[in-house]
């Protein structure tokens, strides 16, 4: 066989390709410390408080997938908000969760000449682009659940402060506890940025004095998946027989430390709290093995994104920190730095709630 | 009278083009046009090679987990601080190294490349992870930025870059598979492959160039595809190989070898993108849009094969009634 003019020719093109990269580093050429994008969406219109809201205003909700049922619930209560204010919503979305899978749906949104979109963002920075294209055509974008990079939304909708989440939850189990004994933590990934800010707080409000029976002896890691998170509940309470409580900030990780607590001989001996749905978790508040947890309202949160939208749109607001808009049955709501607005205290489930709510 | 499989994909495309131009707001706009195309670039340039590939009966099903895992190199030396102008060229050789894995594990251990290429999917998408993680790297430099996004056009028309790029790729595969003697032993490799080889046909050799220029091209549509959305990750274009397949398929290349045209298979990938752009702007759900194209996909493959069902059996019926 004549292979050896294949192989010369494969390694020319070798060659050729190598010479081209050392002759293009040669030229200096563009690094990351070049660059500079940042900062948030900023808006040159001024606010006009004042304004009634917007008659016949279209709004679209972008979930990260079509069928995710929490954030359908979501944009549900959002469509129903608009009603209320004699808007028109409407949720159109990719039925996978990639990060690019979004953006062909915002272009469609902008040709269709809506006047807000509500987003949660698959990825924070693929949408960029065209949502920075849709509001140089004056459409107001908001995201809610999942925040986009700052620069590419006027309102970022988030369920509850960090702070507030890590604290109350450290809160809610030290009351159940009396205040003493050891605890852990149950977290999703190691890398999750809700998640790690969420334990940074629980570890701060562990540091004051009134705490001081109380000891973190352990974080484990179930990266959202209901086996290892079980499992994961399972070493821990192998390796601390003394362990009195666990913290699961994650819905995925509570659901399955009670699956495992339930069965066991730990049953009524380790107390369990973290962030949890009312459907996934209704069984072990009944059964006793969980005496509550706590989560945001989905229906709320759509709510409230669908007057900040309306607000965002009729020029109540710009997204500017300090601006206030109300939020039909919700209240008043003032936007915070960097265009966040706080939902408010999570809602926190037992067993006289619980059947209340269904997602 | 017999109408071929890829010029009444043309016809539908064009009739689709139309539908749009007359009945949806925003369809005929200029950003819409250039963000309908655009959208489906990184598709467009890998069916070029894959249409090659085809009609020498082999397929790559790798094309998007290489473009995953040229996103995610370019993301993590671009965030080691290598100079933009030094990735694209050592990318751009991964591409050209991985489809050279494909070309030897097909010509020289002699694996069928449906076989090989399942596993280098795996592979690709699985050395994509370890790069990058599930981290996504962003903040990419404008300088280049917009050479792939649909906000820049070539001056005076709706056409991005990337789709300018396009239309000059597909010009030389059209040359390349039409007019040329490598094109023509493509066609003979992909009707009978003993035959061509002792024709003289330098089979292997051709076999390997092709799976290289699909790293290679591939590679680079990974380079665009982390511009355009300014975000390089490993799952970068998942699932994008299927819709690359189903495209060149739908031009009406035969997934057997030796039939097909490239203007089919471009009219395919733009039927594909057109029709899904006009789906959404009417607001039709996901699943639709997704049975859509399934049955466009089926009725490619199987209209062809009822046609000379049919007039062979009218061939064999007027046979019988003369005799």
């Amino acid at each position: 066989m004549s292979s050896s003019p294949a192989r010369r020719r494969a390694a020319a093109t070798a060659a050729a390709v190598c010479a081209l990269a050392v002759a293009l580093a040669g030229c200096g050429g563009t690094t990351k410390k070049d660059n500079d994008n940042g900062g948030a969406a900023k808006s040159d219109a001024k606010a006009d408080p004042g304004a009634p809201l917007k008659k016949g205003l279209k709004l679209a909700f972008l979930p990260k997938q079509i069928n995710n049922p929490y954030e359908k619930l979501i944009d549900e209560a959002g469509i129903t908000a608009a009603g209320e204010f004699g808007g028109k919503g409407k949720e159109v979305g990719p039925s996978d969760a990639s990060a690019s899978s979004q953006v062909s749906y915002i272009n469609t949104l902008v040709q269709q000449r809506q006047d807000a979109i509500l987003i949660a963002a698959n990825d924070p920075n693929a949408v960029c682009g065209p949502l920075k294209q849709a509001m140089k055509k004056d459409i107001k974008v908001v995201a809610y659940d999942s925040d986009t990079a700052p620069a590419c939304r006027q309102l970022f909708i988030n369920q509850a402060s960090s702070e507030e989440i890590g604290r109350s939850q450290v809160q809610h189990l030290a009351r159940q506890l009396g205040y003493k004994g050891q605890i852990a933590i149950l977290s999703a990934t190691q890398n999750a940025t809700n998640q790690n800010t969420w334990i940074r707080f629980m570890k701060d409000e562990l540091s004051k004095p009134a705490y001081k029976n109380m000891k973190l002896v352990k974080t484990v890691y179930g990266d959202d998946d209901d086996q290892k998170s079980f499992q994961e509940t399972q070493g821990l309470l192998k390796a601390y027989p003394e362990l009195k409580g666990i913290i699961a900030p994650t819905t995925v990780g509570i659901a399955a430390a009670a699956r495992y607590i339930s069965g066991s001989s730990y049953e009524g001996k380790v107390v369990l709290n973290g962030l949890g749905t009312p459907n996934q978790m209704r069984k072990y508040v009944k059964d006793g093995t969980v005496e509550q947890f706590a989560l945001w309202d989905p229906k709320k949160l759509g709510y409230l994104g669908s007057y900040a939208a309306a607000a965002l749109a009729s020029g109540q607001i710009t997204g500017a920190e300090g601006e206030k808009f109300k939020a039909g049955k919700l209240g008043e709501y003032t936007v915070g730095k960097n265009g966040e607005v706080i939902l408010g205290p999570p809602t926190v489930f037992e067993k006289s709630n619980i059947d209340k709510y269904h997602f | 009278m017999k109408l071929r499989w890829d010029t009444a994909v043309g016809v539908l495309l064009v009739a689709v083009f139309l539908t749009g131009l007359g009945t949806t707001d925003g369809f005929a706009g200029r950003d819409n046009l250039a963000f309908a195309f655009n959208d489906i670039a990184e598709v467009a340039l890998m069916a070029l090679p894959m249409t090659l590939l085809v009609v020498a009966g082999q397929v790559d099903l790798s094309v998007a987990s290489m473009l995953g895992l040229s996103s995610a190199l370019t993301g993590q030396l671009w965030d080691a601080g290598w100079a933009f102008e030094t990735i694209v060229p050592i990318v751009l050789l991964v591409g050209v190294v991985g489809g050279l894995l494909n070309g030897w594990l097909v010509t020289r251990v002699g694996l069928p490349s449906l076989a090989v290429t399942i596993g280098t999917l795996a592979l690709y998408r699985g050395l994509a992870s370890v790069v990058l993680g599930s981290n996504a790297i962003t903040d990419f430099p404008e300088t280049y930025a917009k050479w792939a996004v649909d906000t820049t056009t070539v001056p005076g028309t709706f056409l991005t870059y990337p789709v300018a790029l396009f239309i000059v790729l597909a010009a030389i595969a059209a040359v390349v598979l039409h007019a040329t003697g490598v094109g023509r032993s493509l066609f003979a490799i992909g009707a009978q492959e003993d035959a061509a080889y002792f024709a003289g046909i330098r089979v292997k050799r051709v076999k390997l160039l092709l799976f290289v220029v699909s790293g290679l091209i591939s590679a680079f549509a990974g380079v665009v595809f982390t511009l355009r959305y300014g975000s390089a990750r490993a799952d970068n274009g998942q699932g994008f190989e299927m819709l690359v397949i189903a495209s060149v398929l739908l031009g009406g290349v035969d997934f057997d070898g030796g039939k097909g045209t490239l203007f089919g298979a471009v009219a395919g990938v733009l039927l594909i993108g057109v029709l899904k752009n006009l789906l959404t702007l009417n607001d039709v759900a996901n699943e639709v849009q997704v049975i859509v194209t399934g049955l466009l996909l089926v009725a490619s493959v199987l209209t062809p094969r009822l046609i000379t069902t049919v007039s062979a059996w009218r061939h064999r019926r007027a046979a019988a009634s003369t005799s």
